[in-house]
């Protein structure tokens, strides 16, 4: 479904972000993507969002290379993808519902099937008793639910994380993995960029591991503890 | 287009225009700037070329002022001489009473100006009506050879001045105009990269979302469009203003002096339309402009 082709990514000719990647995901797989800062799992996510083109190498998605979207159909594309950032972006002035109802209303959806919609959602994040709070007045897993489900209330059939546990303890991470765990059981393929081990080892998903730019290791299911000097 | 992303995008619009009134005065007072001048200069032109126009239609003839003191006799001689040049059509003779009269006539009431004039300042005159423009030159040359002939006037030198003086208003101020069109456009996309910037997190959301054009970019084009839309309303208020008090201004001082001016100046109700329209074009075109560039450079996820 999303192919990786001999992907390089050079910055301003010089520094090489990511080199010669080669990676394969199907539809309704778990992937964590690891490695240290810098190793390269954001210039891949931005890749695969078609934020920044690679240098060399293609990027497919369904048989589509990427790149070669119009900048006038880039908005269709991104609508099969639900992204959530580790700092959520919710938008501060609108309540819980408001947030998610946004996603749907940016893609000009009826307002029958927001009414219906949203509340489905916030159901399943375990946010219904908050939908009229505003973000400020929500903890940090309480923001990060309402960030997933504004991105999976258009049914994305790839949702991408970029540390989404980044700013949360374990225990508050472990429910938003749970959340995560459930949209990919629901047939949504997860993809998921993280340094943080204890979650890649507590669930045992696929990992490809960065180093430089490169990928060191792609294992069906595994941990993540082969560098102790990691963080 | 759904009534909700309308309402989305005028409430968008109108939220970052107030947020960033400061770069939005200057963007309308750039556009009005480059409205007014390119006002001025159409008004201008429009006039001067009136002017030639009528001025053309009235002077087509050449005027030879006899001097002072040469009696009838020589002046019918030299009537006789002006018909037998070549290219002179009729020849028609003004006294100098009647060029008086028919002044005082022109001025109506204010003839009263003229009572205490002890001399008649006004010479006698040959109206030279000519076969052909193209042959003027020559005859003025033969004519300027007469004894007795003071001074030979030809309008059509007039009308050319003001026909080249139309066409430097015109050079000179469609060379402004386009400057000070650049800087407008430069100002309103300055405008709108501080609402980009200022609503940054939004749009990037928006654009990671999959948001339809309309919603990314409806309240930054639309923001252009009012700014340059402001602008030109003012530029019409002012320039209307100007222009009727500026003809009323020259109407009262010098009604004496140029009677006839309502013939050679164009009235404000003759252009108000077309300025309208003009104005209105030309300040939604650089609205659009000044977004379109600031969305080329700053939409770059």
């Amino acid at each position: 479904m999303i192919e990786f082709s001999h992907v390089t990514k050079i910055y301003k000719k010089t520094f090489t972000a990511v080199k010669d990647i080669n990676l394969k995901i199907d539809k309704g797989e778990f992937i964590f993507i690891v490695g240290k800062s810098g190793a390269g799992k954001s210039t891949l996510i931005k890749l695969l969002l078609r934020e920044i083109s690679p240098t060399q190498g293609i990027i497919t998605y369904n048989n589509q290379d990427i790149n070669k979207i119009r900048k006038r159909s880039l908005a269709e594309y991104r609508r099969k993808i639900g992204f959530i950032f580790q700092d959520y972006r919710l938008l501060p002035k609108l309540t819980v519902y408001e947030n998610v109802a946004f996603a749907m209303e940016m893609i000009c959806a009826p307002s029958k099937n927001i009414r219906r919609e949203v509340p489905l959602v916030l159901s399943m994040v375990g946010l219904s008793d908050k939908a009229k709070y505003y973000p400020d007045e929500l903890s940090g897993g309480e923001q990060q639910r309402v960030a997933i489900a504004r991105a999976i209330i258009n049914k994305p059939e790839t949702v991408i994380a970029d540390e989404p546990t980044g700013n949360l303890d374990l225990e508050t991470s472990k429910e938003i993995m749970k959340i995560l765990a459930e949209i990919n059981r629901r047939g949504t393929t997860v993809i998921m960029a993280t340094h943080d081990r204890e979650i890649v080892n507590f669930f045992q998903k696929r990992v490809i591991e960065l180093k430089s730019g490169i990928i060191i290791r792609d294992t069906r299911t595994g941990g993540y503890e082969d560098e102790p000097e990691e963080d | 287009m759904n009534p909700k992303k309308i309402k989305y995008i005028f409430k968008q619009a109108f939220k970052s225009m107030w947020r960033n009134r400061m770069m939005g005065a200057a963007s309308i007072g750039s556009v009005t700037a480059v409205l007014i001048i390119l006002g001025f200069v159409l008004i201008v032109v429009l006039n001067v070329n009136n002017m030639a126009m009528v001025a053309k239609e009235t002077f087509d003839q050449i005027a030879v002022y006899i001097a002072e003191g040469v009696d009838e006799d020589q002046i019918e001689e030299m009537g006789k001489a002006f018909r037998e040049i070549d290219g002179v059509m009729a020849v028609a003779f003004q006294t100098k009473d009647y060029a008086l009269e028919s002044v005082k006539k022109d001025w109506g009431e204010d003839a009263i100006l003229l009572q205490d004039l002890r001399n008649n300042p006004f010479p006698d005159t040959y109206i030279v009506q000519l076969t052909d423009v193209s042959k003027a030159d020559e005859v003025i040359a033969k004519l300027q050879t007469f004894e007795g002939v003071e001074r030979v006037r030809y309008y059509q030198d007039a009308v050319n001045t003001l026909i080249k003086l139309a066409d430097f208003v015109k050079r000179f101020g469609a060379g402004i105009t386009i400057v000070l069109l650049l800087i407008s456009v430069f100002i309103i996309s300055n405008t709108i990269k501080i609402t980009v910037l200022s609503r940054q997190r939004e749009i990037e959301l928006m654009q990671y979302i999959g948001a339809t054009n309309g919603y990314v970019r409806g309240p930054l084009i639309l923001e252009g469009i009012m700014l340059g839309l402001l602008g030109s309303l003012v530029a019409i208020l002012l320039i209307m203003l100007g222009y009727s008090y500026t003809i009323n201004y020259l109407a009262g001082r010098y009604v004496a002096l140029i009677s006839g001016m309502s013939g050679y100046l164009v009235g404000v109700e003759m252009v108000l339309d077309d300025l309208i329209i003009i104005f209105m074009t030309i300040g939604v075109g650089i609205g659009i402009l000044g977004s379109l560039v600031s969305l080329k450079k700053f939409l770059s996820i």
